[in-house]
């Protein structure tokens, strides 16, 4: 046979891709993912997360920006609390996730990338910048994001600290979480290295960094995605906390941070539920990105199997 | 042995001028301090002669020496914001922090060892799940979520505790404390639960965590067959085993105490040294930033190299080993 009709082109890709479903679906992952009933949950709940926080400006009825429907301060009737906040909360809940993902993004690349460097290389490099790490890793995280921050406010003109808030945020969240991914990766990379498809690599000539992207880092991703997930939750914690502090996404932008920040200003006049809400929001949304993660590390670990 | 604790001692000096080589920069790159000290109709010869008297033109080596050598002896010059000496601001603040610090830890091991022996030797009971479980909550809520809610319950709506400030301190030659006097032990009881609480879980996760891992190996089987009572096996010889990575990681506690103090003190506006951080960060007040940042680096050296060298005092093994592989 030398061509196909359109017909056949189109059936061989759905059959294809109904081949790797099935696959999927035999897996050992699906079956123990099926086989937990609270990973399910956690995942379906963050699912509706996400689409609740992406679809929000067509989810929800209300203008943030219009003060009239955002007064919070009268909504003390059961739905009127719920309807009248939750479109600040949806988009907080947005901006929370944006910031966790970038952040999480920035030290996945940044850790990834030195780990690798750090246990292909080897010798004096590995040595400063697993030093570094050390250094690093005795301090807290919210610890190094709180001081990169007021690095940045530090020099940044005034004029453009609001608008750039956000991704100082993203790097400095991201900056004080990426030991754990070097680490991981360069422990992984010092054992791939040895092996003969890396050893194979080398003889036919292939650059070191050509060896590093193609060959070694597919062999080291796995425990990353595990780490990344729990650092997710983390990021999300921790950008919410910053903002709570008054050093995190401006006043004028709404993350659950910042929503719990002001409410919290009216916890004694009696009006609760505008700092439950969002708190609500953000425990929940961490407990199931953190049970997730929890699932993975099982699931993925070959020793348990 | 020693070979082993200096070697650790040169690398804590050297994490300690790294640190204080990042306060200094952020002096030297934020703007340019003669701006801020004369007036605006300054000649240029007048800001220069400022300049050469403040050693401002100095070679950046020496200025950075003389600013270690003034950091030594703890002088951090004038908060910005505060106009008054950066040390006398901290000293100010410290005993409060420290004794938040102190009864949150303290709390922490009291309770999060027991509760951790509990669900290790009873793994399948109940309360051992019940306890699993809240602890699992409890690690995904964050500090200032929990500081708020017991705000709620214990201040807004029971009305039992005080939910700010230091309230009523007796003055201990000098020292400020909330832990003489009942009026004053009440105002620290919701700062310190909401601080520990995180300890409390981590504690109690690794205790277990380390008593199953104890309870299957062959001496205690042994000293099971030897008909030694429960107690004897699982407090003489189980818990005892297991007191290494307990220290090691309560040490290391301490550390991330006084840094997650920042987020309770503002939770509560407790007058200690991480409300002042906080506010020097939004105020951009650099002495007061660099000070921190260099007392809370010693602080941590120091627990560091104590934990370390406890550790090295309490496990036997690793003195065999050879003072180079002591990790």
């Amino acid at each position: 046979m030398t061509t196909l009709t359109e017909e056949q082109t189109n059936r061989t890709w759905v059959w294809r891709l109904r081949d790797s479903l099935q696959r999927f679906f035999d897996s050992d992952i699906f079956y123990s993912f099926r086989r937990s009933p609270v990973t399910v949950v956690a995942f379906l709940t963050t699912v509706i997360f996400f689409v609740a926080a992406f679809g929000a400006p067509i989810l929800t009825p209300y203008n943030t920006n219009d003060v009239a429907t955002l007064d919070l301060m009268n909504a003390f009737f059961p739905p009127a609390w719920i309807e009248g906040g939750s479109s600040a909360r949806l988009l907080g809940t947005q901006v929370s996730l944006v910031v966790g993902f970038l952040s999480v993004l920035f030290s996945v690349v940044l850790g990834v990338g030195l780990g690798l460097i750090s246990g292909y290389v080897g010798g004096r490099t590995d040595h400063i910048i697993m030093r570094i790490a050390d250094v690093q890793l005795s301090f807290p995280a919210v610890l190094v994001a709180l001081l990169l921050f007021g690095f940045a406010k530090a020099i940044l003109p005034r004029g453009v600290q609001d608008a750039v808030a956000i991704y100082v945020l993203v790097v400095a969240i991201g900056l004080s979480n990426w030991v754990q991914f070097a680490r991981t990766v360069r422990g992984s990379t010092m054992v791939e290295k040895n092996k003969e498809y890396v050893q194979a690599a080398r003889v036919i000539g292939r650059s070191p960094i050509a060896i590093m992207v193609h060959h070694v880092l597919p062999n080291v991703m796995g425990p990353v995605l595990v780490i990344a997930t729990i650092s997710l939750a983390l990021a999300i914690i921790t950008e919410a906390t910053l903002s709570f502090l008054g050093v995190g996404v401006p006043p004028t932008q709404p993350s659950l941070g910042t929503l719990i920040r002001f409410g919290n200003n009216f916890l004694f006049s009696g009006e609760w539920w505008m700092t439950i809400f969002p708190g609500l929001a953000l425990v929940i949304l961490a407990l199931a990105v953190n049970l997730l993660g929890d699932w993975m590390r099982d699931a993925l670990n070959p020793k348990l199997r | 042995m020693l070979t082993y604790i200096v070697r650790r001692l040169l690398q804590s000096v050297l994490v300690l001028i790294a640190v204080g080589f990042i306060a200094f920069s952020l002096f030297s790159y934020v703007g340019d301090p003669i701006n801020n000290m004369v007036g605006v109709e300054a000649t240029d010869a007048e800001r220069e002669w400022a300049r050469k008297t403040l050693g401002l033109d100095d070679p950046f080596p020496v200025q950075f020496a003389r600013f270690a050598a003034k950091a030594v002896q703890g002088d951090f010059g004038q908060s910005y914001r505060l106009s008054i000496p950066v040390a006398t601001a901290i000293g100010e603040r410290l005993p409060a922090t420290l004794e938040l610090v102190f009864v949150a830890a303290v709390m922490a091991l009291l309770i999060g060892v027991p509760l951790g022996v509990y669900t290790g030797l009873h793994r399948d009971g109940a309360i051992s799940r019940i306890l699993l479980t809240i602890s699992l909550i409890g690690i995904s809520l964050p500090t200032f979520l929990i500081g708020i809610l017991l705000i709620m319950v214990f201040s807004v709506w029971l009305g039992w505790l005080p939910s700010f400030g230091r309230g009523a301190t007796v003055d201990l030659w000098g020292w400020e404390s909330n832990l003489v006097s009942w009026e004053g032990f009440k105002s620290i009881i919701l700062p310190a639960v909401t601080l520990c609480l995180f300890q409390l879980t981590l504690l109690m996760r690794l205790v277990r965590a380390e008593m199953l891992e104890v309870l299957r190996t062959d001496y205690i089987k042994f000293a099971r067959a030897r008909g030694l009572t429960n107690r004897a096996v699982n407090f003489g010889h189980a818990l005892k085993n297991t007191l290494v990575p307990v220290i090691t990681i309560t040490g290391l506690q301490i550390g991330s105490l006084i840094a997650f103090a920042i987020i309770t003190e503002t939770v509560f506006q407790w007058p200690g040294m991480g409300l002042l951080f906080l506010q020097a960060i939004q105020f951009v007040d650099i002495p007061v930033m660099a000070a921190y940042l260099c007392l809370v680096a010693f602080i941590f050296v120091v627990i560091n190299l104590i934990v370390d060298i406890l550790y090295y005092a309490i496990d036997p093994r690793l003195r065999l080993d050879g003072s180079g592989h002591a990790h």
